[in-house]
């Protein structure tokens, strides 16, 4: 283990905290350069944080021990992390983790003994399309194979800085299968706001109102009422004159890219080829809400393009599409900051991210109230999804009644669909809205397709007997995963991944999700090992209930959608492995003695069961 | 082995009884029996169960006792209702689980370890071998100290365990330890063949 002395922590942090002012929403993004710094936040440096924030310290461990990217202990100095989705497993990953920790000689979730590597896994990492995938100090790895694993580790036992490595590893493709009015068709920087200058905010307010755009983040919430209940929280403040000193009351422009759900990978690829399109809706929004201030809350996974995003923001400012001015226009600034995740599912919440920016631990808020009226530092905030952005800024562009026009009723516009696992050409298609899934399984080559993975895990699960439903509000909403599956696959294999998945990103803050999915994940790894009974089947139903009725938010009551639907539609496949008898212990009695035995030497009867 | 899995109602069903009271069974009926244990616990979710007090009279008119600590009955006979204290730490307390299973008609889990683990289960953290030999064996003044290895010594789990991990259990009665009223509430539920349910001020503890 690495000692530090104080003083070398002191040399590291001042510079880091020159780069962040004292406000304790920078609290994680403080931590994570720490975390690069060191491999891990050593304790002396978190007295010294918390010393510069002038917070408690218990309040920095919390939020070190909080996201899973960050670390109280060393991690190796290369870290790699394999992506654990469900996609990654059948694209062979548990064989290849084994192979590079049998090649660097260290175990699985450990360190090794010269702290050079370690070997863990993660969860999802966005790149289902181009796995199994992993992160080796953040930076995605795509494509694995046994060829690559052996150039990785060559090149980590001759301590060659990622920097350094060969950057084929790091290519990370789009893979764009399919186009419409999002992908498609070019867009020019800037379009969108002269049209919403030239037409007015409120105007704009009624072009979105007149599209029907719905929310693309999974919820489909109507986006020019969520818009319209800022302004509203906006009007009564003023009208109450409970203003911040100055006058003008703050609001703020959120842009939720914690695209934690497994299988989808959408977000990556806006804002890997269409960041423009993604800020320049943003600065839309800014312009009908009136806030000065944005933020791009990106996952820690998508770290990668941190870089290329602070310069395309800045191409904007030179472009007079950001910062003050906007356009010229005296009264209209507004400028967007990026802040990084750090490996937290529940941080796609809107509350738990708004915690998250605030520098907390992503802990979901009571709501009511709502951001919209009580967000980011108490102040009306609009949260929306990457595409949601995207979208708005097409509709300033060319107007509500145009985007209306495609897609169904209840579901205008076109959607993005993250597809993955068992097709020819997994990636990325953008449909109108009430595509039927048969279309979409022919389009990408899936090959005997058995069920879909239809939004991720928290999503719906659908069988083969269910592929003429539609993509809409109306029928099968979505945030964009679609994950294929051929017969061979043992879909409770899929279950028990996601559910192990809600286990791990469960935030711990309700007792019915933290509990429960724990539970739920004993009693498919007791299926797993051959010893359930047809009361363990019972029993998640019933625990099932209490995921989905008494939790404190949507992880909580998504967490048994992949249980309760492979028991609706696979029963066989839990069937298959139940023993006959009514009840089964959760363990090997006789085994949990071994540690006893071989402590007392005893072989006697009594000793075994 | 064979479990039995009916969970019909109790062979004497009582007419339902205000709070407090219990109507006793008409002429003699034959009592129901019940046996309770403690394994890896503190009993006292047994002190709680003697904490119904005076009411205790009206039970045993109701009620015969099997094997408990009360009784100092060493094997259980049939008996309508187990009532198990403690989670499971130990081959032996499996042996007696197992005997209360097979002989009690229904089966309660009562108090946090039994449902739980509860606080023995915080030794679940610490490596078996690690804690033994820091006990018995590098601890000051052991000079040849050894895990002791007699064979009537139970011998310890890797780690303790909530008794449904090892039988099926009908029914669990929450608390550390659930309130005297909350027990007798169970019982009088259980014993007049109603779904036994506590209320919410039963159930919380602050």
């Amino acid at each position: 283990m690495q000692q530090f002395e104080f003083s070398d922590i002191s040399r590291m942090l001042t510079p880091i905290f020159a780069r962040h002012d004292v406000d304790a929403s920078r609290l994680l993004q403080v931590l994570l350069e720490v975390q690069d710094a060191c491999h891990f936040i050593p304790s002396e440096a978190i007295d010294q944080i918390a010393a510069h924030f002038d917070v408690p310290r218990v309040n920095v461990e919390g939020v070190a021990g909080f996201y899973s990217f960050l670390s109280t202990r060393p991690v190796g100095e290369y870290r790699i992390l394999f992506s654990d989705n469900i996609t990654d497993q059948m694209l062979g990953k548990d064989e290849l983790m084994l192979y590079l920790c049998n090649k660097l000689w260290v175990e699985p979730g450990k360190v090794s003994e010269d702290g050079l590597v370690s070997v863990a896994s993660t969860s999802c990492t966005g790149l289902c399309d181009q796995g199994p995938a992993a992160l080796v100090n953040g930076w995605p790895l795509t494509n694995l194979d046994r060829n690559r694993l052996d150039l990785i580790a060559e090149l980590i036992r001759s301590r060659k800085p990622v920097a350094d490595w060969p950057p084929m590893l790091f290519e990370v493709a789009d893979n764009i299968r399919r186009s419409d009015v999002l992908l498609g068709q070019p867009f020019e920087p800037g379009a969108a706001m002269r049209a919403t200058l030239a037409r007015g905010a409120k105007e704009t307010l009624a072009e979105v109102d007149k599209s029907n755009l719905r929310g693309r983040g999974g919820a489909g919430f109507k986006t020019a009422s969520k818009w319209s209940f800022c302004h509203a929280a906006i009007v009564e403040e003023e009208g109450s004159m409970i203003c911040d000193v100055g006058g003008h009351p703050e609001r703020y422009i959120v842009c939720n890219a914690d695209e934690g759900e497994p299988g989808t990978f959408k977000d990556r690829v806006l804002l890997n080829s269409y960041a423009d399109l993604v800020f320049e809706g943003m600065t839309v929004g800014a312009r009908v809400v009136g806030a000065s201030k944005g933020f791009l809350y990106l996952r820690g996974e998508y770290r990668y393009l941190l870089k290329q995003l602070e310069s395309v923001l800045q191409k904007r400012r030179e472009a007079g599409l950001l910062g003050d001015a906007i356009l010229g226009r005296a009264d209209f600034s507004f400028d967007i900051e990026i802040h990084l995740g750090a490996g937290a599912y529940i941080c796609g919440e809107e509350s738990a991210l708004i915690e998250s920016l605030e520098g907390r631990r992503g802990r979901p808020r009571n709501r009511p109230p709502f951001p919209v009226t009580h967000g980011y530092k108490g102040r009306p905030t609009v949260v929306d999804n990457v595409e949601t952005f995207a979208c708005v800024a097409k509709i300033a562009e060319r107007g509500g009644a145009w985007f209306a026009a495609m897609g169904t009723a209840q579901s205008t516009g076109t959607k993005l669909l993250s597809i993955s696992g068992d097709c020819a050409t997994p990636g990325i298609y953008e449909y109108p809205f009430g595509v039927t899934v048969r279309q979409i399984l022919a389009d990408c080559g899936a090959r005997e397709p058995y069920a879909v993975q239809v939004s991720g895990p928290s999503g719906t699960l659908i069988s083969w007997k269910e592929f003429d439903r539609r993509i809409a509000f109306e029928d099968l909403p979505t945030a964009g995963a679609f994950m294929v599956f051929q017969r061979k696959r043992d879909m409770f294999q899929t279950a028990r991944n996601f559910v192990h998945f809600f286990a791990h990103e469960s935030c711990g803050f309700c007792t019915p999700c933290r509990v429960g999915t724990e539970l739920q994940k004993k009693i498919m790894d007791k299926i797993a090992s051959g010893h359930g009974t047809a009361s363990d089947l019972e029993e998640m139903k019933s625990l099932g209930h209490i995921l989905k009725t008494m939790s404190h938010c949507g992880l909580g009551s998504s967490a048994a959608n992949p249980v309760l639907d492979t028991l609706e539609k696979f029963p066989d496949v839990y069937v298959r492995k139940l023993k006959a008898l009514a009840f089964e212990p959760a363990f090997d009695l006789d085994g949990a003695l071994e540690t006893a035995r071989k402590m007392t030497g005893r072989d006697d009867d009594w000793a075994h069961l | 082995m064979s479990e039995q899995s009916d969970r019909g109602p109790l062979p004497i069903p009582l007419p339902p009884v205000g709070e407090g009271e219990v109507v006793s069974p008409a002429g003699d009926a034959k009592k129901i029996r019940i046996a309770t244990c403690s394994l890896a616990g503190c009993f006292g979710c047994h002190m709680s169960l003697l904490d119904i007090d005076e009411r205790l009279f009206g039970l045993i008119k109701l009620v015969e006792f099997d094997r408990t600590p009360l009784t100092d009955i060493k094997h259980c006979g049939p008996c309508d209702v187990g009532i198990v204290e403690g989670g499971v730490c130990n081959a032996e307390n499996v042996h007696v689980l197992k005997e209360f299973r097979n002989t009690c008609k229904v089966l309660v889990a009562i108090g946090a370890c039994a449902i739980n683990g509860g606080v023995p289960a915080m030794r679940n953290n610490i490596d078996l071998w690690e804690c033994f030999q820091e006990v018995y064996q590098y601890e000051g003044g052991l000079d040849g100290g050894q895990v002791p290895n007699d064979p009537e010594l139970p011998l310890p789990f890797d780690k303790v365990h909530p008794i449904y991990e090892v039988v099926r259990v009908d029914y669990f009665l929450p608390g550390c330890p659930p309130s005297g009223d909350a027990i007798w509430k169970f019982l009088t539920d259980l014993l007049n063949g109603r779904e036994p349910k506590l209320d919410y001020e039963m159930l919380h503890f602050d």
